[in-house]
């Protein structure tokens, strides 16, 4: 097979000059909610864009909706509104077409001991990418595979071949994994909490595989995690996410540096070892079935039941009105308090 | 006198040339009212020592050193003593707590039953503390009649605080109470168990591989590598400037968000913590260790004073004079 990618390679490689490589537009993702209650809402209406060479941290708690998210982003599930665009094409939903297409996309999923079949061997693993899109076997195989395992920090690969998963320790089994996504040279990677099951001094070394796959190959990443501190270290630009919406979205920088919405501030507010007085919302989540009227998050936030929000007038609105959905692109916080607060230069200061 | 005092303790599994050293001499205290964490990475031997502490390990495990509560020594304790110290001296909170609840029962009996057995209070009694407990825990009383699965994963963890606090207990050992939840769920749990700590004067021991989150709930940290506490100290010191160098590479492979140092730039330590069955020669760590001597893989090394505050480490580097026995020295 040819690579896509030479050895060695300098600087990001470009599909495209302009234009995202994957694009969600009005993206809606609905179940029917259980003993005919109300329909759940997962994905509630997301704009989101991810460049070539770029790599998106989508941030968010359990159930707020970014794995749904992610799985639709990958065709695993069929939008109920909005759509899926792939270096400017939508997707197709036929088989064929979603083949062709998750061979450009690839998915890293959590719990490399759970995504492994413990009776194949790591070459089994790492090749069968390759013949499930029908790539002949023979020395073309053994390179793609050796050349996959290399990259993903495995070496001598050839050392790799025959172990089993059993005999790795946790951390080679994820660049296993991974070196299986890598096998069939995708232009984008969704990684779902690609380290969240590490020991702490094997996730910085995943991590920095992860940015050295950028810078090397190019490779695209959405990364969907709930740890901040992952998208501070490898990410150039965040999503937050709450329940089904994308809430704050920016570089890294300035919504991890400087974060507007409420939610984005309480989370950034009880990250340990921080230092700084935390903000610990109290209750859970709401249930995606039941999303609160107005802004889905008044309900919780800090600004309104402090009266914050009410001495900058936009109490009322909290409760009544629904924040725009945020465009892809940009930086913006869906939040009536953080807009009125934008357009008062230091109004910013009370919350 | 401590509340809790672990002198020389190791443990054993297996027996012959194929016996694992899990842990292999660690000396610690505790004094009530005090909170110690003790952290590592996958097969340090924190759980372990954590399972120790209340003699709750599988009869492979050989135990040998002191574990003194309230200055009676738990491993010499005969079974009925023990029987009686588990729960109403010390309780444990396991990591988990899906698995930790019984599935076919409502949580109001869970957290009843040890007060049944061990305080022999009447059913009515029982009922009531539960409910008292359940508030305690920032559940409201009604949800006695729940059953596990009814509840979320914050919810069950605070049922399993709230059991472990049934008996009043003087120790409590938490192996990584807030491991697979949200940070928002995390905070709000660790609120609840600094609040419990500090008014209800108990003693705890916090296990968790997070640094960061050991860093901000505990008094004094100390760092497990191999089987042995490898550093010591006040928890914010061996956080912010840890002596040994892996307590270095595990503290800066704790992200600062905001800080520039780690933007863009994670930071591990290459290859794996050891098998506890093939340990290396020398000091443990030597093979990863990016400050290793020649030394290193023949001389193993004793902690030593390595500043204020009773601050200790393992480590060659540690100009400070070995010390002997447990550190002892409130800051």
């Amino acid at each position: 097979m040819t690579g896509a990618y030479a050895e060695g390679a300098a600087g990001p490689r470009k599909t495209e000059a302009s234009g995202p490589l994957l694009a969600a537009t009005g993206l809606r993702v609905t179940f029917p909610g259980r003993r005919g209650g109300p329909e759940v809402r997962a994905v509630d209406g997301v704009e989101l864009a991810i460049g070539t060479g770029e790599i998106v941290a989508l941030v968010g708690e359990s159930g707020c909706g970014k794995s749904t998210l992610a799985r639709a982003l990958l065709g695993l599930l069929t939008p109920s509104a909005g759509s899926v665009a792939f270096a400017g094409e939508p997707l197709a939903y036929r088989a064929r077409a979603l083949r062709a297409y998750r061979r450009r996309v690839q998915l890293v999923l959590q719990d490399p001991s759970g995504s492994l079949n413990p009776r194949h061997t790591v070459y089994d693993a790492v090749a069968e990418g390759l013949r499930v899109h029908g790539v002949p076997g023979g020395r073309d195989e053994r390179t793609a595979v050796a050349r996959a395992l290399a990259r993903a920090g495995l070496r001598p690969p050839e050392r790799f071949f025959g172990r089993y998963p059993h005999e790795l320790s946790g951390g080679q089994r994820q660049r296993v994994v991974i070196a299986g996504a890598l096998v069939l040279e995708p232009e984008l990677i969704v990684a779902d909490e690609p380290v969240a099951s590490l020991d702490a001094s094997v996730r910085g070394e995943i991590l920095a595989l992860l940015l050295r796959l950028r810078d090397e190959l190019g490779l695209a990443a959405l990364v969907v995690t709930h740890d901040l501190g992952l998208a501070w270290n490898i990410a150039d630009r965040v999503a937050v996410m709450y329940l089904g919406r994308i809430v704050e979205t920016g570089t890294v920088e300035e919504v991890l540096s400087a974060p507007r919405h409420p939610y984005t501030r309480a989370l950034l507010s009880v990250l340990p070892g921080g230092g700084a007085e935390p903000v610990v919302l109290t209750g859970e989540p709401p249930d995606p079935a039941r999303v609160p009227d107005g802004c889905r998050f008044h309900v919780r936030c800090p600004v309104l039941a402090s009266g914050e929000a009410e001495r900058a007038g936009v109490a009322d609105a909290c409760r009544t009105r629904d924040p725009a959905v945020l465009p892809a692109h940009g930086r913006d916080a869906a939040c009536h308090w953080a807009a009125a607060a934008g357009r008062e230069p230091d109004g910013r200061d009370g919350g | 006198m401590s509340l809790l005092e672990i002198r020389g303790l190791r443990v054993t599994y297996g027996r012959g040339p194929s016996a694992v050293p899990a842990v292999r001499g660690v000396d610690l205290t505790l004094a009530a009212g005090t909170t110690l964490g003790i952290a590592g990475e996958s097969g340090c031997g924190k759980s372990t020592l954590a399972l120790a502490l209340l003699r709750l390990l599988p009869s492979s495990a050989r135990l040998a050193g002191t574990v003194l509560l309230d200055g009676e020594d738990v491993l010499g304790m005969r079974w009925g003593r023990l029987r009686t110290v588990r729960w109403a001296g010390a309780s444990i909170v396991f990591q988990g707590a899906m698995h930790s609840l019984n599935a076919v029962h409502r949580i109001g009996d869970q957290i009843a039953e040890p007060l049944l057995v061990h305080r022999r209070e009447t059913a009515a009694g029982a009922r009531r503390r539960a409910a008292e407990l359940l508030e305690q825990v920032g559940l409201p009383a009604s949800r006695a009649g729940a059953y596990p699965h009814e509840l979320s994963g914050g919810q069950r963890q605070r049922v399993m605080i709230a059991m472990a606090l049934a008996c009043a207990p003087r120790l409590i050992v938490a192996d990584e109470p807030t491991t697979a939840l949200d940070v928002m769920i995390q905070a709000q749990i660790l609120r609840l168990i600094e609040r419990l700590v500090a008014e209800q004067g108990i003693g705890l021991v916090l296990i968790s591989h997070d640094l960061a989150v050991l860093a901000d709930t505990c008094d004094r940290l100390a760092v497990m590598y191999a089987g042995r506490v490898v550093e010591e100290g006040p928890a914010r010191t061996v956080y912010d400037a840890a002596a040994h160098p892996y307590g270095r590479a595990l503290s800066a492979a704790f992200p600062r968000v905001g800080d520039p140092a780690s933007r863009r730039a994670p930071r591990g330590l290459p290859g794996d913590p050891p098998d506890p069955a093939a340990l290396p020669d020398g000091c443990t760590f030597h093979p990863r260790c990016p400050v290793a001597l020649a030394g290193c893989a023949e001389e193993d090394q004793p902690l030593r004073a390595a500043g204020p505050g009773a601050h200790l480490a393992a480590c060659v580097h540690v100009a400070g004079a070995p010390v002997d026995g447990p550190a002892g020295g409130r800051p």
